[in-house]
């Protein structure tokens, strides 16, 4: 597998304005004669097909809901970051570049991080004049937060469902284009396998879920973007729908998969609270900038949190890093809670929670500008617990929240198959071991509306338009018959247990071997205990109803039997990362006060996977250079 | 807690359906509503019957998903809740349960719970965006907008496209959800523009995908889960009106 990341000469601030300028285009009555076929309606692939489609390719846009519009991006609640500098407050380019590189612990590259800073401020022009409505200031200029841990105010947010109104001014974008017939738009529709022709990417099999039928669609390029694959762990922040399918089929179709190990485990989440829980749900991260985090100093200590004094409560995080405090990011403030509650500190009924504190803020700011400014947080809150946090704390616990890891991609957002492109968190492209808040919407964004309609163009223009032949027919026809015999395969073997049962099991395997802390022991004991449970799908899989029309029980099988295999491959790549990083944290490497312990000398490199049919994944290195930037200890003290 | 579930079961499009009774004992009050339905599944399947269709993705309320009508009412008792923001404990042990689909005539149903929203988006592909393309637009700084005009923009674009307001309405009108995006829109200086054009179109396919007519019943504002003001709905009668007449 070659890794040529394609990274172009020059300054840094130059790359991407001489790759625009040297990229080749493909002229505007061309532009028509090629086809596209973006995989996903998230940010990323609905600011993708508007923009491809506005710039005259034929396009098709395809997801699994039953419309654009219910993507998971619609979930994200904190806000968008970019280098604007409106506060006047320091904030440049190259420091939203600098905090991007810092925070993935030094493990993405700089050329594409810089290119992400660049168009980070275009991002919020377009979504202003799309009609999406930031929170303003009292002047009627646009306000912004300060979030996750960063020391300027550049997160641009519509009060909590920032991910809600960018994605209705994407969707907004596809609808118009598709009213124009311009996108044709698949609903209620999966991706089940990529179609390669002489080794590029040149269609998909899809079925449709409503009637079951199975579908060939070909095209010059597949876009693919899919999403993250936090729901490995079964539990996480992540619709209950999100999945690896896609990239999985096309990793297993020789596009190499980069570090999937990156999980981020994010810190504010609400606990579990029983064996039927199907998903968790984010505290936004926001509430750390009033909330302060403690666990009581003293184990077994029983009392209700309100009459625990101050000097028998551990405020940890204001303790171990007094200068970020509460706000500590995410991979650290995740570990502090986990240490504290393996140290038997935890709160609530199981012990695995900790303390999100309001009542000074409250004291400091009355109830009225707390209610201002988390209302809705606190009501979500009350509803899923039942506790009202304006009274008694709020009990937290870290819950897997993003993938940083994803399909490889060089510069251009092109997988190693040509002509399959990856964007989103679907990639793995820019957020290094850890992913900043406020920078997976950016990312997405930048990818669709302003990465991907350039760079597109420079694979196109050396491609004649498709057509239809012989050769192609039949990879297609052998792709489809091996999903219909998988399908006919679930259907068949009639065992005990349902699709959401195994679901459920390998969750409390990834999580315990292959969650907030790895060791090399508990990592090759899952690499034993996932292929016993694999083998154990096969045979005692339970799946009622038919393939010919909706069957909901059918499309979770299936996508069960994907994350069944790539779980493997996450430990494999966990275990094979010889360091803690980022959101990756092995305990046989960590300093002695316990945080992370990088090795730069061996690991400053993406790992990238590929599929070898019936043997074990090769693990192949793209090294990371930095010019940049100098790799530092990542200190939050 | 233990419940009676009188569950609507429709295999197809054409099929009459009815309701089918279950008895599911286990409930937690710290179920969800969806993970109530799960735990339904997951004894109906174990008995080689096959489960009950129901659509859900995000589970916290944000992604319009899911839809079901509980005891008469979508997305159940608790006010300004979406069905998978419903917990078991507003429900009483040994209760009875009715869950229907969305009903209405634009929303066919497809199968059991699972109904055809298309109409919602052809409203919006008909009109409900400004007509910009991805490419230089103005600095996002260069327009004032008001805080009270933001803050009154946001209130009408939460709207999560879920349907209720059509399921909850004698005639099956999409009025709430068009006016949303009309009223959205229409509070910023972006949307001035096409306001008329768009109020049009969007009342032209609304009534196309075979939404009924508003009647003022209001009751659309009551289930709304986003608590949607239908004075928007004025507001949009207003612009459609100047409109019509040119
Ligand atoms: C609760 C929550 C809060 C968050 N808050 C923030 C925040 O404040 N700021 C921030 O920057 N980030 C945030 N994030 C992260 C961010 O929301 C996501 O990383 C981002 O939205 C992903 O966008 P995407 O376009 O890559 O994919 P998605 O939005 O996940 O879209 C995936 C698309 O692919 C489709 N799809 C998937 N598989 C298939 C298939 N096989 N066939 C057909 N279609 C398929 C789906 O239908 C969907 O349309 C948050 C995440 C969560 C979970
Ligand atoms: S499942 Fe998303 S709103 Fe209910």
């Amino acid at each position: 597998m070659e890794l040529n990341a394609k990274i172009p000469d020059g300054p840094l601030e130059k790359k991407w304005s001489n790759h625009k300028f040297n990229t080749k285009l493909v002229s505007p009555a061309n532009k028509r004669k090629y086809k596209v076929l973006v995989v996903g309606s998230g940010l990323a692939g609905a600011s993708a097909a508007a923009t491809l489609s506005e710039l005259g390719y034929q396009v098709s846009c395809f997801c699994f809901q039953d419309s654009p519009r219910r993507a998971h991006s619609i979930a994200a609640q904190g806000g968008i970051n970019a280098a604007k500098n409106y506060q006047g407050d320091g904030d440049s380019v190259f420091r939203l570049f600098y905090d991007t590189i810092k925070g993935g612990d030094f493990r993405s590259r700089e050329a594409n991080v810089y290119r992400l800073s660049e168009t980070s401020v275009n991002i919020i022009d377009q979504a202003v004049a799309q009609g999406v409505p930031f929170a303003r200031d009292y002047g009627g200029l646009l306000a912004n937060r300060s979030f996750g841990g960063a020391q300027v105010s550049r997160t641009f947010y519509a009060r909590g469902q920032t991910g809600q109104q960018l994605l209705l001014g994407a969707y907004s974008a596809l609808a118009k284009q598709v009213g124009q017939k311009a996108v044709k738009m698949f609903t209620h529709t999966e991706m089940l396998d990529l179609i390669l022709l002489d080794g590029h990417a040149k269609g998909i099999i899809t079925r449709n879920l409503i009637t079951g039928t199975i579908d060939c669609h070909y095209a010059d390029s597949v876009i693919l973007a899919t999403g993250g694959y936090g729901n490995t762990f079964f539990l996480s922040t992540n619709a209950v729908g999100s999945n690896v399918t896609a990239s999985f089929r096309a990793y297993k179709k020789g596009a190499g998969f980069a570090n999937p190990c990156y999980t981020q485990i994010h810190p504010t989440c609400i606990p579990v609270s029983g064996h039927f829980q199907s998903k968790l749900t984010l505290m936004s991260e926001s509430l750390r900038n009033d909330g302060r985090v403690w666990v009581p100093a003293q184990k077994k200590d029983k009392r209700s949190p309100q009459n625990i004094p101050n000097t028998d409560r551990d405020y940890y995080l204001e303790r171990k890093y007094p200068s970020f405090g509460n706000l500590a990011p995410r991979d650290i403030a995740s570990r502090s809670a986990k240490e504290a509650c393996d140290k038997g500190l935890g709160v609530g009924e199981t012990g695995l929670g900790v303390y999100l504190d309001f009542a000074d803020a409250i004291k400091r700011l009355g109830q009225k500008t707390i209610k201002e400014r988390y209302g809705n947080l606190f009501d979500m809150y009350q509803r899923i617990t039942d506790e009202n946090p304006y009274e008694v704390p709020m009990r937290i616990y870290p819950a897997v929240h993003y993938t940083m890891g994803g399909l490889w991609v060089d510069y251009n957002l092109e997988s190693t198959v040509p002509g399959l492109f990856v964007l989103g968190e679907a990639n793995f492209s820019d957020h290094g071991a850890n992913r900043l808040g406020a920078s997976a919407l950016m990312q997405g964004l930048a990818d669709g509306y302003f990465v991907i309609p350039y760079t597109l163009g420079g694979y196109l223009a050396g491609q004649k338009p498709l057509e239809k032949s012989k050769a192609l027919e039949q990879e297609a026809k052998g792709a489809q018959e091996n999903v219909e015999e998988k399908i006919s395969k679930f259907l068949n073997i009639k065992g005990k247990k349902s699709p959401l049962a195994f679901h459920k099991e390998l969750g409390t395997i990834m999580w315990e071997y292959c969650g907030m802390a790895r060791t090399k022991e508990g990592l090759k004991e899952a690499l034993k205990k996932i292929p016993e449970l694999r083998d154990e799908f096969w045979e005692n899989l339970n799946v009622t109803g038919d393939a010919g029309s909706l069957n909901q029980q059918l499309e979770k099988a299936g996508r069960v039997a994907d994350f069944l295999e790539f779980s493997e491959l996450m430990c494999r790549d966990a275990l094979e990362r010889e360091e803690s990083c980022g959101g990756h944290f092995r305990e046989e490497y960590q300093t002695e006060d316990g945080e992370a312990k990088r090795n730069d000398e061996d690991f400053a490199h993406v790992a990238v996977w590929e599929h070898k049919e019936g043997k074990s994944p090769l693990r192949h290195k793209e090294e990371l250079k930095f010019e940049n930037v100098s790799l530092t200890t990542r200190s939050y003290k | 807690m233990k419940l009676t579930l009188h569950v609507w079961r429709q295999e197809t499009k054409n099929d009459p359906g009815e309701f089918k009774t279950y008895e599911l004992d286990h409930v937690s009050p710290d179920m969800s509503f969806l993970e109530m339905l799960d735990l339904l599944n997951e004894e109906i399947v174990s008995r080689g019957e096959v489960a009950v269709a129901f659509e859900h993705d995000c589970r916290e309320g944000i992604c319009g998903a899911c839809s079901l009508v509980i005891n008469g009412v979508p997305h159940g008792p608790e006010k300004a809740t979406t069905t998978c923001q419903l917990h078991m404990r507003s429900f009483k042990d040994g209760e009875h349960v009715y869950i229907e689909p969305w009903r209405a005539k634009a929303f066919p149903v497809i199968k059991d719970l699972v109904v055809n929203r298309k109409g919602l988006d052809k409203i919006i592909e008909a009109g409900g965006f400004i007509s910009v393309n991805t490419g230089p637009v103005p600095d996002a700084n260069n327009q004032l907008i008001s805080k009270e005009d933001a803050d009154k923009a946001m209130d009408a674009a939460a709207c999560i496209g879920c349907g209720a307001c059509v399921a909850a309405c004698k005639n099956g009108s999409a009025l709430l959800f068009l006016s949303a995006k009309a009223v959205h829109l229409a509070h910023l200086p972006q949307g001035q523009i096409e306001k008329k054009k768009r109020a049009k179109a969007m009342v032209e396919a609304m009534d196309e995908a075979g939404f009924g007519h508003c009647t003022n019943t209001l009751e659309c504002e009551a289930v709304c889960p986003k608590e949607i003001s239908a004075d928007s709905i004025a507001q949009l009668n207003l612009e459609f009106l100047k409109a019509s007449l040119g």
